[in-house]
């Protein structure tokens, strides 16, 4: 340590220089604040005394109603009942554990609740009301009401909160709503100051939160006067706010119910859609889950059993899945082929069970081969090879392309979470993504729906439709918002050959209602309704050479994760096409024994709005679907609206 | 080389030591922190806790905190100002690895007794480091280029580790303290001349580019600039605090509404009364008089801040001296201007009055820094 030292005499007259000179600013700086102190003190005094007293005016916002949502035929889907919450005043309560212990013992306490509840009242002002118990019975109120004097500080309060009355079956249409988080304002760009107020609700998922603006409405405002202590003494005026836009969807409840019901024990998802217009009348989802639980607020063990459930109940399968589509895809490779006139319908091809391409083998389903077929029956069929052919003929372009037209590969607009895009593969998308290059093979695979290609059961809806009527079908889900109706687009022509679309839908319609047609189990009796559809069954796994030798596994010897999915596209009626109709069970095995039952029993529902006599089913089916369809009708859509049913 | 080592005639010794104390500005601060108790005792409605009780506490181990770093001589604080600079620094750095989130911005660090926020340490270790600096380096070198890039680069670090918290009020802090201390130092003038103009030039440039393709800065900070410069446009929204502050201000008058008698303070319109805008309370109770007797108590610290730096002698003393009263300067005024609005809402408390503990700690500490130099002052 060094003792200290002097400095030379011209380096401290330098520093006593330089600190002269900052006092002196900081003198000035200081008189500044004084004079702006006298400024704001003593000349303008009075002003802000006067707005002083004007600051006893608060403004509060009041939220809007939120819309509520309603099926095409006006049945609730998504609705606001009143609901009552208990809220404690901690200045009014005096000693707060008193009055909690007592109000427990009155009615039944969330643990969780009450010790939020506490550091919320440690936290903010003591005059504050802060929530106690929330979504408490009308019997529990009344009994808090009663024993009011007992209960200082506790009052009653009444909110709306969000009902889903058809519960699970809508889950995944409508999603759910919730309190704003953080996230969800980070994500918002200049949010509103709606959402701002303590446990907001909005759309999380869904048709909730994709016309989440619509449905929410615009704020209101009301001014009231507080007191010194801030405690609301009157209201002066209020702005009433505009309520959110009730909406309308395109979907049928009952259809909706009951294709739920149908496809409720497979992991499944199944779509009908109006050819006409383009309205999606059932978009289903299985498993589903209840809504309502999110609404409010599910419990930790709830939630870890639904996103541990392997069937993925959280999952809209019907918009967000995307599976190869196997057979059902070769409407596509065969109107390339046709469109770019490359076959006509009655050329032949053979099929030994197999085609050898580039030194590789690629099978038929069926191994001993069909012989010399052509385009129908090998559509009817479902033959493999025949596809290689025209795949070798065609080309990938062109068949992307066509499935493009088709709208697969396309992000269809309608208002639901994480509509799948799907994927049509082209040259240079291999070669951007994998790094390598498009070899024939890939080709061959894809003529036949397996490979890279992906489509959700919603594009393949739009497939169908689009050939059942040769128009640019476009889905639409919303229907009419407030009353007014939604204009559906102008029909425009896919511009495809007539002749051609007719001999997709003649085999389509053999596919069916031909004795050799993979579907036939699955027919419909009688002229007026019969349907075409396609079977499909996509490959998940490479089938080995040591496998083929040993025979195809079947499916059933397989774990589930590994087994085929069924695929089944359709329109009906055949003559005058009304409905189109994409089912898909996940690893459900064979598209004819596992997908084409249900779109059959859908399609009739649609058809006949509502069960359809026993008489249109082969007669040696009867007695089942009588056994089936009385199953089906017991089966209630889960919908956890106690509350209602205490009411 | 002409330094004239000296010899102490006499230093003060032992428990004498307590008596050349430098005791007006002990006095002083006492006085300060008082309004301060008696500020977060009407905040609370007329209650020790929760804000009242643990200031006092905490002022009186600064108090001791004080008195203990004064009876240490100064040149031991000097000896180890790089080392105090350089656990800063690491301090900083680590709360950016193991820092708690509070308010916002990560500035804690947790040391298991206590909450450390290595900001505000550096607030001090910084001027003691750049005292110590100037002290060393021999006074003809002072502007050379190369020995003014030092003392910026250990400005430097602190500010853009603070920044990155992101804590803007205290950067400003440490970036101008930095900056005065070198101005006192003797650096010439040309280099402050420079920053000025280019800084002036940087406001023309940001404002002259707005709306054009190269504007420099985002449309919502503009928007924020907007909000200051006239905060009537956005009253419920970032212009809130600022006219809340002024109303709260204002209707204090002459004499003000009375101890304990504020509305506008109490009445939740305004955010943190108890930290930063504890000086609305102040001026709506107590008034115009109350106000500036609170403007001139912390004049007077900085008055008898430099009164005894300059009868120091010792450059290191007299820097470090000044540095802090600087530094204490800067403090009020940034926060004064803040509520009174002539500056933008910036994160600063009213130093010794606003509630906070590391805040008080190391104020006093450098307190303790300038008593020391008083006392160990060549007489």
């Amino acid at each position: 340590m060094k003792q200290p030292r002097t400095d030379t005499e011209a380096n401290y007259r330098l520093i006593t220089r330089r600190a002269a000179l900052l006092g002196g600013l900081q003198l000035t700086f200081i008189g500044m604040l004084g004079a702006r102190m006298q400024y704001l003190q003593v000349d303008q005094a009075d002003q802000y005394r006067m707005l002083a007293e004007e600051n006893r005016i608060n403004i509060r916002i009041i939220p809007p109603a939120r819309g509520e949502v309603f099926d095409r035929n006006g049945k609730p889907l998504a609705r606001n009942v009143p609901s009552y919450r208990i809220v404690m005043v901690r200045e009014d309560a005096g000693n707060i554990d008193d009055v909690i212990q007592r109000l427990a013992e009155l009615i039944v306490l969330n643990p969780e609740e009450v010790g939020r509840a506490r550091s919320e009242m440690k936290r903010s002002a003591p005059f504050l009301p802060v929530t106690i118990a929330d979504e408490v019975t009308w019997e529990d109120l009344s009994r808090v009401s009663v024993n009011a004097p007992a209960l200082p500080g506790i009052l009653p309060e009444v909110g709306l909160s969000r009902v889903y009355p058809q519960g699970s079956d809508f889950a995944h249409v409508l999603g759910y709503v919730g309190p704003v988080s953080d996230y969800d304002l980070k994500r918002i760009e200049d949010p509103d100051q709606l959402l701002r107020i303590p446990r907001f609700q909005i759309g999380k998922v869904g048709v909730e939160a994709k016309v989440e603006t619509t449905l929410r409405g615009k704020g209101g405002a009301k001014r009231v006067e507080v007191n010194a202590k801030g405690r609301i003494m009157r209201e002066l005026d209020r702005r009433e706010g505009v309520p959110g836009s009730d909406l309308q969807l395109t979907v049928d409840a009952t259809l909706q119910t009951y294709v739920q019901a149908r496809i409720a024990k497979d992991s499944a998802s199944a779509i009908i859609m109006n050819i006409q217009s383009g309205d999606l009348v059932a978009i289903a989802s299985a498993p589903t889950f209840d809504p309502n639980l999110f609404v409010r607020g599910i419990s930790i063990k709830d939630y870890d059993a639904l996103t541990e459930n392997k069937y993925r109940p959280l999952a809209s399968k019907s918009v967000q899945g995307a599976y190869p589509p196997g057979s059902t895809f070769k409407m596509i490779t065969a109107m390339a082929a046709l469109e770019g006139g490359f076959i006509s319908p009655n050329d032949q091809f053979f099929c030994s069970g197999h085609l050898e391409v580039a030194e590789r083998k690629f099978h038929c389903w069926k191994r001993a081969g069909h012989g010399s077929i052509d385009l129908q029956n090998s559509l009817e069929q479902s033959c493999d090879v025949y596809y290689y052919n025209l795949a070798l003929k065609v080309g990938i372009e062109k068949i992307t392309a066509m499935a493009n037209r088709f709208g697969l590969g396309e992000r269809h607009d309608i208002p639901m979470s994480a509509v799948a895009k799907g994927l049509t593969p082209t040259k240079l998308w291999k070669n951007r993504t994998h790094g390598s290059d498009w070899v024939i093979g890939d080709t061959v695979n894809a003529s036949i729906g397996q490979g890279y290609l992906l489509a959700s059961p919603l594009q393949l809806c739009v497939m169908v439709a689009r050939l059942a009527s040769g128009n640019l079908v476009i889905p639409r889900l919303i229907k009419n918002i407030d009353g007014i109706e939604q204009p559906i687009p102008e029909t425009t022509r896919l511009g495809m050959n007539e002749n051609n679309l007719q001999t997709i839908r003649r085999a389509m319609f053999k596919v069916v209602n031909d004795r050799r047609g993979t579907a036939y189990g699955s027919r419909i009796i009688g002229d007026a309704m019969r349907m075409a559809g396609k079977t499909g069954t996509s490959q998940v796994r490479n089938i080995t050479a040591a496998e083929r030798a040993r025979g195809v596994s079947r499916n059933e010897d397989l774990p589930w994760e590994r087994r085929d999915h069924a695929l089944f596209v359709n329109f009906a009626p055949y003559d005058n096409p009304k409905y189109a109709v994409a089912v898909v069970v996940e690893h459900g095995g064979g598209g004819s024994t596992a997908a084409a039952p249900i779109a059959r029993d859908i399609t009739l529902q649609a058809l006949y709005g509502g069960e359809p006599p026993v008489e249109v089913y082969p007669s040696k089916d009867r007695n089942r679907i009588i056994q089936q369809q009385r199953e089906l009708r017991s089966v209630r859509p889960i919908a956890n609206v106690s509350r209602e049913e205490q009411a | 080389m002409s330094y004239l080592e000296y010899t102490v005639k006499f230093v003060p010794t032992g428990s004498r030591k307590l008596l050349y104390l430098n005791w007006p500005l002990a006095l002083l601060l006492t006085a300060t922190a008082g309004i301060g108790f008696l500020m977060l005792y009407s905040i609370a409605g007329g209650s020790y806790t929760p804000w009242a009780e643990p200031q006092i506490k905490r002022f009186a181990i600064g108090f001791a905190i004080m008195l203990t770093i004064a009876m240490v001589p100064i040149w031991f604080w000097r000896s180890i100002a790089g080392v105090a600079y350089a656990t800063s620094l690491i301090l900083l750095i680590a709360v950016e690895f193991f820092g708690f989130v509070g308010m916002g911005a990560q500035r804690w660090i947790d040391l298991g007794f206590m909450r450390l926020q290595p900001s505000e340490l550096m607030k001090v270790t910084l001027i003691l480091m750049l005292a110590a600096y100037y002290d060393w380096l021999n006074p003809t070198l002072k502007s050379r280029l190369f020995w003014v890039i030092i003392p910026l680069l250990l400005i430097a670090f602190p500010v853009a580790l603070v920044l990155r918290q992101p804590d803007l009020g205290t950067s400003i802090l440490l970036l101008a303290a930095g900056g005065g201390l070198m101005f006192l130092a003797g650096v010439h003038w040309a280099y402050f001349a420079a920053v000025v103009a280019s800084g002036f030039g940087l406001i023309t440039c940001v404002f002259k580019s707005r709306g054009t393709s190269w504007q420099l800065l985002e449309d919502y900070q503009y928007r924020r600039i907007d909000t200051f410069i006239n905060p009537a446009s956005d009253p419920l929204g970032a212009g809130y605090h600022i006219t809340q502050s002024k109303i709260a201000l204002g209707s204090g008058g002459w004499t003000g509404r009375g101890f304990m008698q504020g509305t506008q303070s109490r009445l939740n319109f305004l955010p943190e009364k108890h930290t930063d805008f504890i000086f609305t309370t102040l001026a709506e109770e107590f008034g115009f008089i109350g106000a500036f007797s609170l403007l001139t108590l912390y004049t007077l610290i900085v008055l008898f801040c430099v009164v005894s730096a300059l009868a120091n002698k010792d450059r290191f003393s007299s820097l470090l001296t000044l540095g802090i009263a600087l530094n204490f300067f800067l403090f009020f005024a940034v926060n004064m201007s803040m509520v009174m609005g002539l500056a933008p809402v910036v994160g600063v408390p009213l130093p010794l009055v606003s509630y906070g503990g590391s805040a008080m700690l190391v104020l006093m500490l450098a307190f303790g820094l300038i008593q020391s130099a008083h006392v160990h002052r060549p007489r």
